[in-house]
């Protein structure tokens, strides 16, 4: 069995989740080479392990911080070198620029945004659901090696410890990567919530929600619940949450098993980025709005009514 | 400045989408990408910021697809191209790149402006695919966009889930944009008028000099099942008599959320 290049996503310390279902899926191919950046520390390298790397590769350098694109020339020589049957990254913005850098260096195929991942006869079969989330379909790459860009929460990651070995490799930076710079990065604050990709409940809030400050209503449901925050586009544009929460289609996409949807009328953008969610639960004031076509349960009302109530009931029933 | 803007043709959205037999997307009835229209916007402002700036739209696609440049032109702009041609049916996203880049290389632009994705496949690829096929730097996902006053320059302004980002590149570049960059304006009847009237070449794979054997049926990815997700199945909908919050409460206990 061939190599199978993981690449872990940008770690500082930590692995993040996404890379650990990418390990969990890559096993199905192959035997798993996580691929990072920088001199990652004992407790990475035995993380990685832990989930099936068999191998882990360092590209060592001070320059990917500011060069990123020097990451895919870095990646490029170690895949001419290993040859592997796939390349997983995740379906993040980054990630999806690498593979298509990768694509034409490599002359492989791209898929993008899979929810699953299968060993087949011919190569990975993949699946994908296109079209606002309307359509399932099943795709393989027939040339070159087969690059494929994972959704987070695609798969549970599951353990299957190794001890890694661990292999390095140094950075050059040819002219073409020192183009695009990096002049600044801020990270954002943790809030403290789970990321809106990977939490088991949503709860987004619209523009009903009239204002910043009644997304108040919002955050205690999400936190009665152990929950991640959302929000419509019409919320962000008018500035009362942070675009980095915008789900939908040009937001992000989440698959949770439960999101509710308060005072959004759902749009097919919106609908885009939620639609696949195990169960979706829906409070608006208008019983034609869209959202309540894809609700499994629906209140017809005010959500000034309807959500301080649903809170106060939740903390009734806990106590 | 000579501006780019690339531009796709692509169905309705907002209608069911048809498949070909070869699992195709059947692009009959098409329209100019959503998202397209914001990087045309783009373009549109840097005219009028920075005057003598030349933009030209540019898709790859079937006959149908010139209505996307018509209305492109509509909104403003210059000139279109049009690369059609039979071996082009079927193409994925690094056969496009091909040939758009292919079609840069003629147009020679300093700047290159993409939307984020496509509305209809939504892969992102096809921008950082001809930054690499004419190592351009390449600032994508922009929310934001400003030129150095000297020209040479462009720094954008990224926003992912995890950070900010500040980027900068010299010209030529390509630049991508979200649809946080600034709402697409309307063409007006004076301009679906002029738009008639400007220049919209038709150019073919002979003509840029790239084999047809590497696009359409060479695409690199194949797709062997398309299904409709299952409708979902009706829901419980209640209207709020005052016990709203607590039948919902009551739904989300029997789901085992509470
Ligand atoms: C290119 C493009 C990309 C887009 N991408 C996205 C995207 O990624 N995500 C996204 O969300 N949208 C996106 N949109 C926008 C989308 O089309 C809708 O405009 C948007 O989703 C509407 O947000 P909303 O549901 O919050 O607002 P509205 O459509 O205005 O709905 C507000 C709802 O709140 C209800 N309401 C009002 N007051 C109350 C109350 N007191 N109690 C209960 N209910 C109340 C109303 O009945 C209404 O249904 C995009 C649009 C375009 C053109």
């Amino acid at each position: 069995m061939s190599g199978v290049l993981v690449l872990v996503g940008h770690i500082a310390g930590q692995v993040s989740r996404s890379s650990l279902e990418l390990l969990t899926l890559a096993r199905r191919l192959g035997n798993p080479i996580a691929v990072c950046a920088g001199t990652a520390d004992d407790e990475v390298v035995k993380t990685l392990g832990r989930y099936g790397a068999e191998r882990v590769h360092l590209i060592e350098s001070d320059e990917l911080e500011e060069y990123p694109v020097a990451w895919v020339r870095a990646v490029a020589d170690l895949a001419a070198d290993v040859q592997p049957q796939a390349v997983l990254t995740e379906s993040t913005p980054d990630g999806r620029e690498i593979a298509a850098r990768l694509a034409v260096r490599l002359g492989g195929g791209v898929l993008t945004d899979a929810v699953d991942v299968q060993a087949g006869p011919l190569g990975p079969v993949v699946t994908q659901w296109a079209f606002a989330a309307g359509y399932t379909v099943t795709s393989r790459v027939v040339r070159g090696i087969p690059i494929i860009a994972v959704k987070s929460n695609a798969v549970v990651p599951a353990e299957a410890p190794v001890t890694p070995s661990i292999t390095r490799s140094g950075l050059q930076l040819d002219e073409a990567a020192r183009r695009t710079r990096v002049l600044s990065r801020t990270v954002r604050e943790s809030t403290g919530r789970p990321q809106l990709t990977e939490a088991d409940i949503v709860v987004s809030g619209g523009r009903g929600l009239g204002g910043a400050e009644q997304f108040e209503l919002i955050e205690n449901l999400a936190d009665a619940l152990g929950g991640a925050v959302g929000a419509s586009r019409a919320a962000v544009d008018s500035g009362w949450y942070a675009h980095a929460h915008q789900v939908g289609q040009t937001g992000v996409t989440v698959s949770p098993q439960l999101y509710i949807a308060v005072g959004i009328s759902g749009a097919i953008q919106h609908r885009a980025g939620m639609q696949t969610s195990k169960t979706i639960v829906a409070v608006n004031k208008d019983p034609d709005a869209p959202i309540f076509e894809l609700a499994d349960y629906g209140v017809v009302g005010d959500l000034f009514q309807v959500m301080p109530q649903l809170v106060d009931e939740i903390a009734r029933r806990r106590a | 400045m000579k501006i780019v803007v690339c531009v796709k043709y692509v169905p309705d959205m907002s209608s069911q989408p048809r498949f070909t037999a070869e699992h195709r997307v059947d692009r009959a009835g098409g329209q100019l990408s959503e998202l397209d229209e914001y990087a045309v916007e783009q373009a549109l402002r840097v005219v009028d910021a920075v005057p003598g700036t030349h933009v030209t739209h540019l898709t790859v696609g079937p006959p149908a697809a010139a209505e996307a440049l018509r209305k492109a032109l509509a909104m403003g702009g210059d000139a279109a191209v049009h690369v059609s041609d039979e071996a082009i049916a079927g193409s994925d996203a690094p056969a496009t790149a091909l040939i758009l880049a292919a079609a840069l290389r003629r147009l020679e632009p300093d700047l290159v402006l993409c939307a984020m994705a496509s509305t209809d496949s939504g892969t992102s690829l096809v921008p950082a695919m001809l930054a690499e096929h004419l190592e351009l730097p390449q600032l994508t996902f922009a929310g934001e966009v400003t030129f150095e006053p000297t020209g040479g320059t462009v720094r954008v302004r990224r926003d992912t889930a995890q950070e900010v980002r500040h980027l900068e590149a010299a010209l030529p570049a390509v630049v991508s944009v979200t649809d946080r960059i600034g709402e697409p304006r309307y063409p007006s009847f004076k301009g679906i008028m002029a738009a008639k009237k400007k220049s919209l070449e038709t150019w073919t794979l002979a003509d840029l000099g790239v084999p047809a054997d590497q696009v359409g049926a060479a695409a690199r990815t194949v797709v062997d099942e398309i299904t409709a997700r299952p409708a979902r199945a009706a829901g419980t909908i209640v209207p709020d008599d005052g016990e709203g919050g607590r039948l919902l409460a009551d739904f989300l206990s029997t789901q085992k959320f509470i």
